[in-house]
């Protein structure tokens, strides 16, 4: 079990990290979603062990952790960039934790290692052979091969093209969940946070703005910034809902506006349109509903569970 | 002649009047008889090379060879602990680098002679020493071959520190992270990963060290006090005070072709890995 208390992280001229507290329970795929510039990677590095923290503790199984170094602490990093020694083989790359460690049989857990990213028969190759998938599997493997009480994991997917991106989050799911090891996932793809955690806890100015399951913090935001971090959302009325909550009719109730444009996107259309308040609001409707067209006059429409209120 | 060949004209120049044909006239002495008050004259001959033969001369070659084997393992082991602290200097980096390259502002000859003012029987050194007690009868710190060693470390230590620097500077420092991170301490990391990643400023260091070493003259002449003689001595003699040209030029010549099949071998070494 990971546990942050009341972690604060000062660099000349700003405060990175400014009293963080969370606990990752054993086993759990935990994320820390936010815009760049939030802390989320000090945060990561401070756990890793490549920064101290100013104040506070970071508990791992229980014990103080804090002022080891990094070569001392039972966490494993996957870094942005993969940082796979260039002048090593994949094997060599795999097993150089385990021989830091004096394991004996680094050759044998290395190909195990391997075998679960699906590597066998690249052992040989230098990372510059590699693609970038493979590259991203290579340092996987060289993370995991050491059972760390934690994988940190800092953006690891920001590097490779989208298409490959969806693919590899498949991929770092089963093998987290093949493994059972405790993933901690730092990025700044809401889309990819919700997909794959447990848990996410959103940082903004080196706070911890909200912390919760997927749906409680898509669906329940805490504030403004978590709500429109999340997803797309239209303000009416001072009233967030989400475009794909909005409906669009040509009588009836609700705020009365203007069609200003129409998007068409394969799985669904999107209908931009204009209070008479001035309001920009955006609804997502399914490909066979019946079309509108720029100038149509409606009203928009939207149950009252999917609406969002904040104090602030 | 198109215009690429019109731009490559003063290079074309510059090696064929500073380099080609030098080396032509040299190679031209080499063949020749010693002339009665210097210069060269007929009859063509190979006694000159036949002569380098001599055991005497090995052994100058020989000792030559380690003396600037040793020059540049100094410098390696000196230069790399330094290069690889500039490195990591962040904003000092350049101010580091400037005093690396500090003392090319004045003559090497002023510098050596400094040396000489403090290394001397009654220099700095051990005066100082004497003063404080420590010793009754100076130190014999100059014309023996620690005095060359120093001189030649001296002197060539920036030519190993700035491709060192080079290299050192390209490293990613993720992966000194990632090393520190898979377990590795500090010395580990430097062992596995820094060092295989500057082979490149190793090699290059080490091939800027230890070709001019090897024809060093003016550092074991002056700090060597004349006993030290490197090759570089032995062809400086043949054109001063031994007026034997053909000789001195046939010396030059197997120190050059030497230190080219040297240099050759040194980089396919290098290309391969």
């Amino acid at each position: 079990m990971l546990e942050l208390r009341g972690i604060v992280k000062h660099f000349p001229g700003h405060r990175a990290v400014d009293g963080i507290s969370l606990t990752v329970a054993p086993g759990a795929f935990y994320s820390l979603l936010g815009p760049s510039g939030c802390g989320k990677t000090t945060t990561l590095r401070l756990i890793a062990g490549f920064e101290h923290p100013d104040l506070g503790e970071i508990l791992l199984n229980g014990s103080p952790i804090q002022n080891a170094k990094p070569y001392h602490r039972n966490v494993s990093t996957v870094f942005q960039n993969y940082a796979l020694f260039p002048h090593m083989t994949v094997q060599q790359n795999v097993e150089f934790g385990l021989r830091q460690r004096g394991a004996a049989n680094a050759r044998s857990l290395a190909d195990a290692a391997l075998e679960m990213v699906q590597l066998r028969g690249k052992q040989a190759r230098l990372p510059a052979q590699l693609s970038g998938g493979e590259r991203q599997r290579v340092a996987l493997a060289r993370s995991l091969v050491l059972k760390p009480d934690v994988l940190l994991l800092d953006e690891p997917l920001a590097a490779l093209d989208p298409q490959l991106r969806k693919q590899m989050r498949h991929e770092l799911k089963e093998t987290q969940r093949n493994s059972g090891i405790t993933f901690l996932f730092v990025t700044h793809d809401q889309e990819e946070a919700l997909s794959l955690s447990d848990r996410i806890a959103i940082m903004h100015q080196g706070r911890i703005v909200q912390e919760g399951t997927p749906e409680e913090v898509y669906l329940r935001p805490a504030s403004r910034f978590v709500a429109g971090f999340m997803g797309a959302l239209n303000w009416i009325g001072g009233v967030g809902i989400r475009p794909e909550s909005t409906r669009l009719f040509r009588g009836g109730d609700g705020p009365k506006a203007r069609v200003t444009r129409t998007v068409f996107l394969g799985n669904c259309v999107h209908v931009f349109t204009q209070t008479e308040a001035g309001e920009e609001a955006l609804a997502e409707l399914p490909r066979d509903h019946e079309p509108f067209n720029p100038g149509d006059h409606v009203r928009i429409q939207w149950s009252s569970r999917d609406e969002m209120r904040f104090a602030e | 002649m198109n215009l690429r060949s019109w731009f490559l004209v003063p290079a074309r120049l510059t090696i064929g009047l500073f380099f080609a044909a030098p080396l032509a006239i040299v190679c031209g002495y080499s063949l020749l008889t010693r002339g009665d008050y210097g210069g060269a004259e007929r009859p063509w001959t190979l006694e000159n090379y036949t002569r380098l033969a001599d055991p005497l001369y090995a052994q100058i070659l020989l000792r030559s060879i380690a003396m600037a084997a040793a020059a540049t393992l100094l410098c390696l082991v000196l230069g790399f602990p330094l290069a690889l602290f500039i490195s990591r200097a962040g904003k000092r980096k350049n101010l580091y680098l400037q005093l690396v390259v500090l003392p090319f502002w004045t003559s090497f000859l002023v510098r050596t002679y400094a040396w000489l003012f403090l290394l001397r029987d009654t220099g700095l050194v051990n005066t100082l020493l004497a003063r404080a007690g420590l010793i009754h009868h100076p130190l014999a710190l100059l014309y023996n071959n620690g005095a060359v060693l120093l001189g030649l470390v001296y002197g060539y230590l920036p030519f190993m520190v700035l491709p060192l620097y080079a290299a050192l500077e390209k490293i990613d420092p993720a992966l000194l992270e990632a090393a520190a991170d898979l377990g590795a301490r500090p010395l580990t990391a430097v062992r596995r990963v820094i060092i295989p990643l500057s082979r490149p400023g190793i090699v290059a260091g080490s091939i800027l060290v230890f070709i001019p070493c090897l024809g060093a003259y003016l550092t074991p002449d002056l700090m060597g006090g004349g006993k030290t003689v490197m090759i570089g001595n032995l062809v400086q003699n043949q054109f001063t005070t031994s007026r034997d040209w053909p000789f001195g030029s046939a010396a030059s010549l197997i120190l050059l072709a030497f230190t080219s099949l040297l240099l050759y071998v040194f980089l396919r070494r290098a290309e391969v890995r």
